[in-house]
């Protein structure tokens, strides 16, 4: 077997350690060594978008990335963003929306506009479908998605102006 | 799929990475942001025994103006940091132009211009770009470095002129003129996806509308990026009208032979670069384009 490397990283603000083989993408790691299976794996080749996580705050597909390369990095991903319950403003407006039907994308499609309104606050329906390109979604057609996510856009500026 | 089993070195240097990859004896490959690669070890399509990763050595990544204008761009330079660059969007606006094209912003976020480029996919948007920049690549080994113009660089599909023991260090754009303009279109399925083909031009008209100087590169058609000499041809010495774009679209579209395959046939390329062509001159002249007298 090939050597074991130790990484140590934080997700979702915590400070994660583990063994991997180097062969161990980022996604496998998160679902099946840190047992947080909200990032989803449809592809592994970097076309469905439902691996998306965040590193460093930028938007990726973990499918496309090994585990020993997050070693020192900060890593966001689906399990982080409601906090005791309490869905983020964003969630809440997917939810709302009816912007997820089974559910598959969701978790890539939330960590992508999490990143993308940080980006863009005000964003056009047309930036919007952009931004999303790169999450694929079989059930819902996409169009409660964009509403759902110009809609949280909306949500944040209020809740920034108070 | 799963990858098979490698070794893994991150080195801080690239001395250490051209050691490592010039003296291992093994079959090493070096991993840039791994959006290629990873898609291709997933499917065991590659299946190196050890993998260098450059993500590591941070002077392989970043943008340079040098004191002559030339623009260096680290090989670890993701695509989303030249679509975010100021002094990209100032000195090389082509770049700016083309970087959304490229993928979707996830990957845009890890992929790099030098994996781009080593990679040599017939439809990626830098290879092409840097034909129409006349770009040059630089390659290092543990024995030296040296310069590779960017239109000597692809040799086919996923073929490149870099000897197993080099890796691209950077790349570099010459300074270009104030006032030079530039088009980028490209058609593809479905945004994001590669492009079926794409143009990228640069235009340099005098104060009267006639074209000076102009580099047409057409993606997606061949093996490789091709420039067209013949839309060059067209152009250069006339003033630049619409019914002249149109005529450098034809003369590019009867010069090329495009390859037919799944996502679209030789004649629908053809059809695609005579357009393209056209669109992207009108979107370089812009205001200046003349009206053509009856
Ligand atoms: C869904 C999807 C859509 C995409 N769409 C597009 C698109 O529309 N247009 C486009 O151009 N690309 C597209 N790509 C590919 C993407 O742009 C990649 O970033 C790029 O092709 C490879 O760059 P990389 O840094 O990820 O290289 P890697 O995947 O790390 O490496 C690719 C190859 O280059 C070699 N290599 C890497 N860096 C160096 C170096 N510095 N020196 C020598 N060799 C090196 C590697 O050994 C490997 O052989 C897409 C990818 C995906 C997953
Ligand atoms: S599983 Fe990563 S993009 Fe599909
Ligand atoms: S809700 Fe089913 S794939 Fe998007």
């Amino acid at each position: 077997m090939t050597r074991l490397v130790d990484i140590a990283l934080t997700v979702n603000g915590k400070p994660v350690t583990g063994k991997v083989e180097p062969r161990r993408t980022l996604a496998d790691f998160l679902r099946d060594d840190l047992d947080m299976t909200g990032t989803h794996v449809g592809c592994e080749h970097g076309v469905c978008g439902a691996c998306t996580i965040l590193v460093n705050g930028a938007s990726m597909r973990s499918c496309l990335m090994f585990a020993v390369q997050v070693d020192g990095a900060e890593l966001n991903t689906v399990e982080g963003l409601a906090v005791d319950g309490k869905l983020t403003p964003l969630q809440d407006a997917f939810h709302r929306h009816h912007a997820l039907q089974c559910g598959f994308c969701t978790p890539g499609l939330l960590m992508t506009a999490e990143a993308f309104l940080k980006e863009n606050p005000s964003p056009t329906a047309d930036e919007v479908r952009d931004a999303i390109s790169g999450n694929i979604c079989r059930c819902t057609g996409y169009i409660p998605i964009v509403e759902a996510i110009l809609d949280a856009a909306e949500q944040l500026k209020k809740t920034d102006a108070a | 799929m799963k990858p098979a089993a490698f070794e893994y070195i991150a080195p801080v240097t690239v001395e250490e990475a051209l050691e490592a990859l010039g003296g291992s004896g093994k079959d090493a490959r070096v991993l840039g942001g791994g959006q290629s690669l990873v898609p291709m070890m997933n499917f065991r399509l590659a299946q190196p025994e050890l993998l260098i990763d450059l993500n590591r050595i941070s002077e392989l990544a970043g943008i340079a103006i040098r004191e002559d204008g030339v623009v260096r761009i680290g090989a670890m330079t993701r695509h989303r940091t030249v679509e975010l660059s100021p002094e990209i969007r100032e000195c090389l606006p082509l770049l700016h132009e083309a970087m959304p094209y490229i993928a979707h912003v996830q990957i845009r976020n890890r992929g790099t211009i030098g994996g781009s480029l080593a990679h040599a996919d017939p439809a990626a948007e830098w290879p092409a770009l840097c034909f129409a920049l006349d770009a040059t690549i630089v390659a290092r080994s543990s024995s030296g470095s040296r310069e590779i113009p960017a239109t000597e660089f692809p040799l086919g599909i996923l073929t490149t002129a870099l000897e197993p023991d080099e890796i691209i260090a950077e790349v570099l754009f010459p300074h270009q003129p104030a006032g030079r303009r530039y088009g980028f279109q490209e058609i593809s399925r479905r945004r994001g996806d590669f492009a079926l083909t794409g143009v990228a031009c640069t235009l340099d008209l005098n104060a009267d509308g006639v074209v000076d100087a102009s580099r047409i590169a057409i993606f997606g058609v061949d093996d490789i990026p091709l420039l067209s000499a013949e839309a060059v041809d067209a152009l250069t010495g006339n003033t630049m009208t619409d019914v002249l774009a149109r005529e450098a679209g034809r003369a590019a579209a009867a010069a090329i032979n495009p390859r037919s395959d799944l996502h679209a046939s030789s004649e629908y390329r053809t059809q695609l670069i005579e357009t393209l062509v056209y669109r992207a001159l009108k979107q370089a002249a812009g205001a200046d384009l003349l009206k053509d007298v009856a």
